[in-house]
């Protein structure tokens, strides 16, 4: 009961969200989502709407599918051998698992941010953030590159950090610096979309919290979806929360979604009330 | 007493312990002792003959004193050349298939291929070279020579290229493609460029191995005592000059070879310690 | 194993195309080294077919090597003294090599100290780096007349008396002859025999080893009843090696070796041939198309002799290899 009144405290202390409207530009609809690891089923018949201009929290205890959840929506979980996909993402509209599809394409409108920081080695900072640039757009002019890094660096708070060493390599910075700037070379190549898998599990909380607080500024810049296992972390950063659950044949399913400050305080299923209790996970 | 029984036998169990060190030992120390003795001999032999003329200058004819094995060191330096342009392709496109691309079947028989093609005596591979191109095509000439040492040098840069792209981290592949890059993007601007050093140190390995080897080269570029630099004519070689001196019953000869044998030693011995350090390294940091 | 592998299944049909180019080119590669192995085998059968097809297995049995068509000898071509020559200085190499690797794999892992142990080891493995014509100049030039003037007169005084071994030793102290031959070689897969080992016992679990030590076991019974016994099979798999390596060796055997009697006496102080070096030493002669193929076959018979004992070297140690990951599993 108390961890419930005290999540609900977090909640209730937030601003209130803003309205949620339904079909616009970089809303993902997810229906009938069915994924697979060779003959393993990890989800089954997921559906719901991620918005933009909020946070979307997926929670859950651990197995449960959130990072498969996630990987779905940019086309990263057919990556390992074995996985596949049935069911359909629509992204503006568009089913990214269509026939005529391209993956590469739909990744590029998708920022993803892992669970480990994972800066390229052999790149200094500034080819970091400009890595996915360089590998994928025509080339620009090192003035526009500069700009693009400043205005990167600076979204994620990196900037005044290490505008004197950007030709440092890319692994010389703290944990939460280079997640921070993973953050900035995601965000370099202007998705539309943001994913980010347990972003901050490796890090400090210190640096946990920089990374809420940039969440806050980019939600009204992209639509974010955030996994966490971590329950506060959920209730202080997202408007939105699905909650995902395991059964007995390891198969996830989405227990159910809503509001974060309803889900917190008044979840209906009494699974989600269960794990939010600390009773399950 | 048992007691007593005890302690002999204990006593007895020590003494035969310390007997099997001191003969491990010995057996160890006499193994070093080889290695310094050879390479003792080859530098004590070599150093006399080696002067600047011995570097520059091409052989004399029979019985005559003076001249060098400049030919030879142009003959390995070109068709290691043009055995690694060959070989470097091959080696590294196959070790990218097997590790990032394979599947299946095909992919196992491919690795197998690359062992097999690993453990061929060379000799055979001259053979091989010797029938199929010296023959029919070209003759005795040094892009068989080349053809010859690329077939050796493929397997050693596919085992240790395919080694070292194990060694990358998924999480390396994973950002890259989540940036939207196309597979291949990611293995030649992201994966290749983290283990390009390793991949380096697997050529260099293979250049070592292939400056050394005569056998191949005997039943393919045959040897020259001129300067020549037409693939398709005989071309010389220094493991190859080292033979034709070693054999011949001139003793100016046999002091060129060793010379020669010094100096071929240096390289190879220097290219491939200097890999055997920086790869034990390397395997110790990323254990 | 990368996990990443693109997939043909499902949701990824529709893989970027950039990405089957680029893969279509590398798997082409890779199909080139296939094509190189299987074209290799193809060749060397096709091209000595015309000697299997007239000699058949006196190829392999009969002793008389002739090329030449005279009046009074017809062309024969029969291997025997090359393979006899093979076979004997492979054995000797073994016999001489097989101890010194192993009591210098165990000196280094098990006995020394590691400041002692990977240096020595390190040394010892640059053996492997000395190109053949090295050993060959060197065997030639040190050591043939080393052997023929104090090793085999000593080895004859010793052995000349015992009644089956003094024929081992029989006829005047070549120098050049199949024991130097043997000798050399015998250098040559030192190393190749101590890395194999080194592998092989660093991967008995250490479990066994604490158990015996538990017991208070000294580290000799260790090694003698807990270690080689469990290594028994990788080890023999790592002389396998040896002698694989040991049969496809020329250039120093055939700098050593003599290359002249085709005889085969029962003495190791015969000049002689090995496969390898015969071929090295006729194959400008191969001027008749049934001389040319009877090279080739030598090569093809080298070929699968040297396969059959790296395929076994491979399976031996594969297995040890497998049961360790059983045991800690």
């Amino acid at each position: 009961m108390s961890l419930i009144r005290s999540l609900a405290d977090v909640v209730r202390d937030r601003e209130p969200a803003a309205p949620v409207e339904g079909n616009q530009k970089n809303a993902i609809s997810i229906r009938s989502l069915n994924a697979y690891y060779g003959s393993h089923q990890a989800l089954e018949d997921i559906n719901f709407d991620i918005h933009p201009g909020v946070v979307t929290a997926i929670i859950g205890p651990s197995g449960c599918g959130k990072s498969t959840m996630i990987r779905c929506i940019n086309r990263m979980h057919e990556v390992v051998k074995g996985a596949r996909v049935e069911g359909s993402v629509l992204v503006d509209g568009e089913d990214i698992y269509g026939a005529d599809a391209n993956p590469t394409r739909i990744r590029r409108k998708i920022g993803m941010v892992f669970q480990k920081p994972n800066p390229f080695p052999t790149r200094s900072v500034y080819e970091n953030v400009i890595a996915g640039l360089r590998l994928n757009m025509p080339r620009k002019s090192k003035a526009d590159y500069d700009e693009i890094v400043e205005k990167a660096l600076r979204s994620v708070a990196l900037w005044d950090e290490v505008k004197d060493k950007l030709g440092a390599s890319g692994m010389a910075l703290s944990g939460g610096q280079q997640q921070r700037l993973c953050i900035a070379r995601a965000i370099a190549i202007e998705p539309e979309i943001l994913l980010l898998d347990e972003p901050a599990s490796a890090l400090d909380p210190t640096a946990t919290m920089k990374i809420e607080d940039l969440l806050f500024e980019l939600k009204s810049r992209y639509t974010i979806v955030l996994v966490t296992h971590n329950m506060q972390q959920a209730a202080r950063a997202s408007e939105i929360t699905a909650f995902f659950l395991a059964d007995e044949r390891h198969v996830g399913h989405m227990i159910e979604h809503g509001p974060t400050r309803q889900m917190f305080m008044s979840p209906s299923d009494p699974r989600t009330e269960d794990y939010i209790s600390g009773r399950l996970g | 007493m048992p007691r007593v029984n005890e302690q002999g036998r204990f006593l007895r169990r020590r003494a035969a312990g310390l007997a099997s060190e001191i003969i491990a030992a010995l057996l160890a120390a006499l193994s070093v002792a080889v290695l310094f003795l050879i390479v003792g001999h080859i530098i004590v032999n070599g150093l006399g003959s080696l002067n600047a003329d011995f570097f520059t200058k091409i052989p004399k004819p029979y019985g005559e004193s003076g001249g060098g094995i400049a030919q030879a060191i142009m003959g390995t330096v070109i068709m290691l050349i043009v055995a690694a342009a060959i070989a470097i392709p091959f080696g590294v496109g196959t070790a990218i298939y097997i590790v990032e691309f394979g599947r299946g079947r095909f992919a196992d028989t491919v690795r197998f291929a690359v062992e097999l093609l690993a453990e061929l005596p060379s000799i055979v591979v001259g053979v091989f070279v010797w029938a199929l191109v010296v023959r029919n095509l070209t003759g005795y000439s040094g892009i068989a020579g080349s053809l010859a040492l690329a077939v050796i040098m493929i397997p050693i840069i596919a085992r240790s290229v395919e080694e070292i792209l194990r060694l990358v981290p998924d999480s390396l592949r994973e950002g890259a493609l989540a940036l939207g890059s196309p597979k291949w993007k990611v293995v030649i601007f992201v994966v290749i460029p983290t283990v390009l050093p390793g991949i380096l140190t697997g050529i260099m390995l293979a250049l070592a191995r292939a400056a050394g080897e005569t056998a191949p080269l005997l039943l393919t570029a045959l040897g020259n005592s001129f300067f020549n630099y037409d693939l398709r004519k005989p071309m010389a070689a220094m493991p190859l000059q080292i033979y034709t001196y070693a054999v011949s019953p001139y003793d100016d000869w046999h002091n060129k070879a060793w010379a020669s044998t010094l100096v071929l030693i240096a390289i190879v011995g220097i290219l491939s310690g200097a890999v055997k350090f920086a790869t034990r390294r390397w395997k110790h940091e990323s254990h | 194993m990368s996990r990443i592998i693109m997939l043909r299944q499902g949701a990824t049909k529709a893989a970027d195309p950039s990405d089957r180019r680029f893969a279509a080119f590398v798997a082409t590669m890779s199909a080139v080294v296939i094509l190189l192995v299987v074209g290799f085998i193809i060749l060397l059968a096709v091209d000595s077919w015309p000697s299997i097809r007239k000699f058949g297995g006196h190829f392999l049995t009969g002793s008389v090597w002739n090329p030449v068509e005279t009046e009074v000898n017809k062309v024969n071509f029969g291997a025997l003294p090359f393979i006899y020559g093979t076979i004997v200085t492979s054995i000797v190499a073994l016999i001489l090599a097989t101890p010194l690797a192993l009591g210098s794999a165990i000196f280094v892992s098990e006995y020394a100290p590691s400041w002692l142990g990977r240096p020595v080891a390190f040394i010892i493995e640059l053996l492997v780096a000395i190109p053949s014509v090295a050993y060959g100049i060197w065997g030639l030039f040190v050591l043939v007349p080393f052997m023929r003037g104090t090793i085999e007169p000593f080895l004859q005084n010793v052995l000349g008396h015992i009644p089956v071994l003094s024929a081992l030793v029989a006829g005047p102290p070549f120098g050049q002859d199949l024991l130097t031959g043997g000798v050399v070689l015998a250098i040559m897969i030192l190393p190749t025999i101590l890395s194999l080992s080194r592998e092989i016992i660093a991967q008995v679990p250490r479990l066994q080893k604490e158990g015996m030590l538990a017991l208070g076991a000294t580290k000799w019974e260790v090694l003698s009843q807990a270690v080689l016994p469990y290594a028994k099979g990788g080890i023999i798999g790592a002389a396998m090696l040896g002698l694989a390596r040991a049969i496809g060796e020329t250039m120093a055997v055939t700098m050593v070796i003599g290359n002249s009697s085709q005889k085969i006496t029962g003495s190791l102080f015969t000049p002689g041939y090995t496969i390898a070096s015969a071929i090295a030493n006729q194959f400008t002669e191969a001027d008749t198309q049934m001389y040319f193929s009877a090279i080739v076959e030598l090569g093809l018979v080298l070929l699968l002799v040297a396969s059959v004992f790296n395929v076994t070297s491979r399976l031996l140690v594969s297995r040890i290899m497998a049961r360790k990951e059983g045991a800690n599993a």
